[in-house]
């Protein structure tokens, strides 16, 4: 008797089985269908009903769209060119294009200095967005504030080359100290940029004219223009502001961590209407006597305030991802504290932090809009102060306030997508 | 253990009567709880020293207060003449005189191996960047990863990432290594790896304080081994004897543990 | 690092302040302190000379004075003739209602559209993200103004109800009129109530929902013990639903409960409940946006409990629905709460818009009627900004609270 049964169990394969293609339901278009949208009854009835509504939406959205006039001056003009069918009234963005997006101060033959700035936004912009840019290109971009700031407000370009040689200068200081001691570099730059500012204000105030575009002041700002120059100045303020808030509350001096602390908790535990309050009507108490800032710097104060303590929790994360052993290390070959952070922890930690911080700058240049709750005519304070009011576009909603989701929707979800790539880029980087 | 069977000579190791770290009476404390007691222990220049010890003994601790990683609450610590006070000079000059290798690495991730091993000569020693640049090759070279250096940490496998540890430190020429479980983390077949750079590093004469268990290594390049339990130093000898001829009760059963198998 | 005692014995120098790790910490803490006592000291200053000129003082006596104005949203009684303390409250209590129903329903649509977007379905998980990607990425203000103006300008008047042949007409069986003075729905009636007062009448029917609630929670107990000793969990669903339903539904038909409906008398609706067009867009468009925000939540929430976790449930036999309610929901759970009680902090937060559609919250009564009348800008922004930083701690309270019951317990 033998263990194995009366047929061998030995087997050799010798010709390979050619791949086939599976059974005809297994595959093409109504296979997709069955697997993703009918699959159960509960499935199909949604299917119906989820195409029902797109269907209703469409029905409408279409004949509105397609229906649209461009080329009437009022909405009672839009009615007649329309004689009664569905339409929509797209002249008021073709009649107003101009104040929507400048509001309705701004002079119009100047239009181009904020239109090249805007251009110019997105060259300043790329190299910080695209590591794979030449670094080449973040010169301009540390130019460019300086340089947005002539364009769009004007006067003579002295003030801000003044303002840019204080910080070049500034810059110049802290390297030739930084080798001693940091704090001391740090207290010279500051002295240094001061300095420049100060011998600098003379120059430019006694050559006011030099190379001088037409001033334009800050309460003629309007538009989309004011919430990409708030939503831009204030993300860029925040973020070093952010660092040191987050430093701050990370710390092991109990007396700074709780400064950070409360101003973290409190700018976070009040809604951004009332910071705006603050900046349009208490915050002229507490500054200096006989000074007058204008209402737009106000606000960037403390729109600036508001979105740093977001950034400092977001940093906060980051810093607190980080494994204990790279401090550790830091410590160990002997780096000091601002060494350990500028080198080892903060590059690190604000890689980790960058889908945070962008959603905290998305968030912040959708809350620009609230400045039209105290009288600025942003793009939203535009349609409903000047051109919902007037004669001619008393009762165009859909058309303004569609193209103002649409404007904001599209920046927002270009900004989220980006964000997105980044994260998805960071994931595969040096892995 | 992975390694070459021949122990290195003893004689070729030369334990010289300079003191290099002198540890007087010291104790630490984490709140209440008493992590080191009376710890006294010096070590003279050109020694490898293996500390073992259960987990939680304080070892890692012990060699952590050594660079001040750790501070510690009673008696002194001096390195190399410096006598380790709340100075932050003093501290740094320490640092940088006592190299460091971590269990989990600790490189860091967002610099390439390169500039992991010239960062702290650059930002510490002062050292121009072309300068450093070339000591930080020679020593990836002696690790032998020289072809690593434009890499990332996260690219390299563990033994190479401690490889590239130990060459970080070596940059610093610094004149003691302490080594906190370096192959602990690591996968069985990279542990020889990083065994025989230290083995290479002992037979160049350089001071070593190293907490492991590879009792192998400790056999081979260790002139002494302590045993450490419950914060205290509970035997310490060469090591044929420590091995063959534990004194202490804990001793042999820590012994039978880690050997039993 | 800090103190390394012991050889203590070389004297105090004057660097010892930068470079000894003992008071090097207390030197910058000190600079610091130093630092931010000349702000305040600056910025107090200056408060005290521009008030002096502006010859202004800093009081809270304007409280007690009539507020003047009216309110068209009242919990409670108010009159133009009341404080303006009652005039804050008033609005406290309004900014409260709004926050509460936006978050209730903010909750239900982000939680089904965060479920759905996870379908299988392929249409409905594309119009999920396209939802959430539309809400998400405008300004939640353009949001309100939006449904604002849907509910003032696109809805018909009062009077286009009248008539032989009306141009609109009641929804919903002629009880809930869709107006542009806002929705008109029928309203509770007691023809036999218990006490005099409508108020303490409602809350005789939450109490009794409270003891429905601990009944509930009774039997489930019970059900949970008999599992425990039996083996075998008895169906007690149409229990629950008795305890539930019976004694709220004997309490309402014992205090007699009838619908008042609304109906058109003059220029406009009367009887039954009036809800606001502004109370409308700032419930509504609060709650598909942050809907949007929790729908994310919801699904991170879900695709972070790896697929192990299921796949070692159904390797030890349970079904799907236990699968879901035993070892995915109470994970997904941990990971879903927090940023769920986060965004209830926004809504409460962004409630304050409704200054946008003249909803008279407490940002409409204390900071914008009452500042403007009374001038008192700096008293006022300081209560309005107490009254949000309070609700922000209590909420960041529950959270934390929250946070450690749920901890994982590891080493």
């Amino acid at each position: 008797m033998s263990d194995t049964p009366a047929q061998s169990v030995a087997f050799v394969r010798e010709t390979q089985i050619p791949p086939s293609p599976p059974p005809a339901s297994e595959s093409g278009a109504l296979k997709w269908a069955r697997d993703n949208l009918f699959s159960t009854p509960l499935n199909g009835i949604m299917t119906i009903v989820a195409l029902f509504l797109i269907w209703r939406l469409l029905d409408f959205a279409v004949p509105w769209i397609a229906n649209g006039v461009w080329n009437s001056d009022s909405l009672a003009g839009c009615r007649e060119a329309l004689d009664g069918a569905v339409g929509a009234c797209f002249s008021v963005l073709t009649e107003r294009w101009n104040q929507l997006l400048f509001g309705f101060k701004y002079p119009s033959e100047l239009y181009w200095r904020p239109s090249l700035a805007f251009i110019l936004l997105f060259v300043a912009a790329a190299p910080v967005l695209f590591s794979m840019l030449p670094r080449r290109l973040l010169y301009f971009t540390g130019i460019y504030p300086f340089l947005a700031y002539w364009l769009i407000w004007g006067g003579t370009i002295l003030i801000p080359i003044v303002a840019l040689l204080g910080f070049v200068v500034g810059y110049f200081v802290f390297r030739s100290l930084e080798a001693k001691s940091f704090a001391g570099a740090m207290g010279g730059a500051v002295v240094g940029a001061i300095a420049t500012w100060w011998i600098g204000g003379f120059v430019s105030e006694a050559a006011a004219s030099v190379l001088a575009f037409e001033p334009v002041a800050s309460r003629d700002l309007g538009g989309f223009m004011l919430n990409m120059i708030l939503g831009t100045v204030c993300v860029s303020l925040s973020l070093p502001l952010g660092i040191v808030l987050a430093l701050g509350r990370q710390s092991d001096l109990p007396i700074i961590k709780f400064i950070c602390v409360i101003f973290i908790e409190f700018v976070r535990g009040v809604p951004l209407i009332t910071l705006l309050f603050v900046a349009n009507v208490v915050l002229a108490y507490f500054l200096p006597p006989g000074t007058n800032f204008d209402l737009i710097l106000r606000v960037i104060i403390m729109i600036t305030m508001f979105s740093a303590a977001y950034i400092a929790e977001v940093i906060r994360g980051g810093l607190a991802a980080l494994p204990r052993g790279q401090y550790e290390a830091a410590d160990s070959l002997g780096l000091d504290y601002p060494q350990a952070m500028r080198l080892i922890i903060l590059p690190q930690a604000l890689k980790i932090s960058i889908p945070g911080i962008v959603n905290v700058a998305v968030g912040l240049f959708k809350d620009t809009t609230l400045v039209s709750v105290i009288s600025m005519f942003d793009l939203v304070g535009m349609i409903r102060g000047p051109i919902l009011a007037s004669t001619e576009w008393n009762g165009v909603y859909w058309e303004l306030f569609s193209f103002a989701a649409l404007l904001f929707f599209v920046v927002c979800y270009g900004i989220s997508q980006y964000s997105q790539w980044l994260e998805r880029q960071l994931q595969t980087d040096h892995r | 253990m992975a390694m070459t069977e021949e122990a290195i000579e003893p004689a070729a190791l030369t334990v010289s009567d300079e003191v290099a770290v002198e540890i007087r009476n010291m104790n630490k404390w984490y709140g209440s709880f008493h992590v080191l007691r009376d710890i006294d222990l010096t070590v003279y220049r050109g020694e490898r020293i293996v500390i073992c010890g259960p987990s939680g003994s304080g070892k890692s601790t012990l060699i952590r207060c050594i660079n001040a990683l750790e501070e510690h609450q009673k008696g002194s610590i001096t390195v190399d003449g410096t006598l380790l006070s709340s100075d932050i000079k003093n501290i740094d000059t320490i640092r940088s005189e006592v190299g460091m290798v971590f269990q989990h690495f600790n490189l860091f991730p967002h610099l390439t191996i390169l500039e992991n091993c010239t960062l702290a000569p650059m930002w510490v020693r002062k050292i121009p960047k072309k300068e450093a640049e070339e000591t930080a090759m020679h020593f990836l070279e002696k690790v032998k990863i020289p072809e690593q250096a434009g890499k990332y940490p996260g690219q390299l496998s563990g033994g190479q990432q401690q490889r590239v540890a130990i060459a970080r430190s070596l940059c610093m020429r610094p004149r003691i290594m302490l080594f906190d479980e370096p192959t602990s983390a690591l996968d069985p077949e990279m542990i020889s790896e990083v065994l025989d750079t230290m083995i290479e590093l002992a037979e160049e004469g350089m001071t070593m304080l190293c907490v492991t268990h590879e009792m192998g290594f400790a056999r081979k390049v260790a002139n002494r081994v302590i045993f450490m339990d419950a914060g205290q130093i509970v035997e310490q000898n060469e090591p044929e004897e420590f091995f063959q001829n534990p004194k202490s009760d804990r001793t042999k059963l820590f012994l039978s543990q880690i050997l039993g198998h | 690092m800090s103190t390394l005692a012991d050889p203590p014995s070389e004297s105090f120098r004057l660097s010892m302040l930068l470079n000894d790790t003992r008071y090097r910490s207390l030197t910058f803490q000190f600079i610091a302190l130093m630092l931010l006592v000349a702000a305040i000291a600056y910025l107090g200053s200056n408060l005290v000379s521009n008030l002096r000129a502006a010859g202004l003082n800093i009081s809270f006596d304007f409280l007690r004075d009539p507020a003047g104005y009216d309110i068209n949203q009242r919990p409670i009684e108010y009159t133009s003739q009341s404080t303006h303390l009652r005039a804050s409250i008033v609005g406290i209590l309004n900014t409260l209602i709004v926050a509460f129903l936006a978050c209730i329903t903010a909750t239900l649509f982000g939680v089904l559209a965060g479920v759905l977007r996870l379908s299988n379905n392929w249409i409905i998980a594309r119009l999920m993200s396209v939802y959430v990607e539309a809400f998400r990425n405008v300004p939640v203000l353009i949001w309100i103004i939006i449904i604002f103006s849907i509910m003032t300008v696109s809805l018909p008047g009062p009077r286009e109800f009248r008539g032989e042949n009306p141009t609109a007409s009641m929804a919903f069986f002629e009880s809930v009129a869709f107006t542009n003075r806002g929705v008109f729905i029928p309203g509770p009636n007691f023809t036999n109530p218990l006490f005099a007062s409508a108020g303490l009448n409602w809350l005789l029917v939450l109490a009794v929902l409270v003891a429905s609630w601990f009944g509930a929670r009774m039997l489930a107990k019970w059900a949970t013990d008999r599992h425990e000793a039996t083996g075998i969990r008895p169906t007690t669903w149409y229990y629950s639903l008795a305890i539930w339903v019976v004694p709220v539904a004997a309490l309402l038909s014992l205090m007699g409960l009838t619908w008042e409906y609304p109906e058109l008398r003059g220029f406009n609706f009367q009887g039954g409940i009036q809800i606001r067009g502004s109370l409308i867009a700032l419930w509504f468009a609060l709650a598909i946006y942050t809907g949007a925000f929790i729908a994310e939540n919801v699904r991170a929430g879900i695709q972070a409990i790896p697929k192990g976790q299921t796949e070692a449930a159904a390797s030890l036999g349970l079904r799907p629905n236990r699968i879901m309610s035993l070892v995915v929901l109470p994970q997904a759970l941990r990971v879903i709460i927090p940023p769920l009680i986060s965004q209830y902090l926004n809504i409460t937060k962004n409630s304050s818009l409704a200054i946008a559609v003249g909803y008279m919250d407490v940002t409409g009564t204390l900071g914008g009627i009452t500042l403007n009348q009374t001038g008192r800008a700096i008293e006022a922004i300081l209560l309005l900004m107490l009254f949000y930083l309070v609700i922000s701690l209590s909420i960041s309270a529950v959270m934390n609270v929250y946070n450690n019951a749920v901890k994982l317990k590891e080493r």
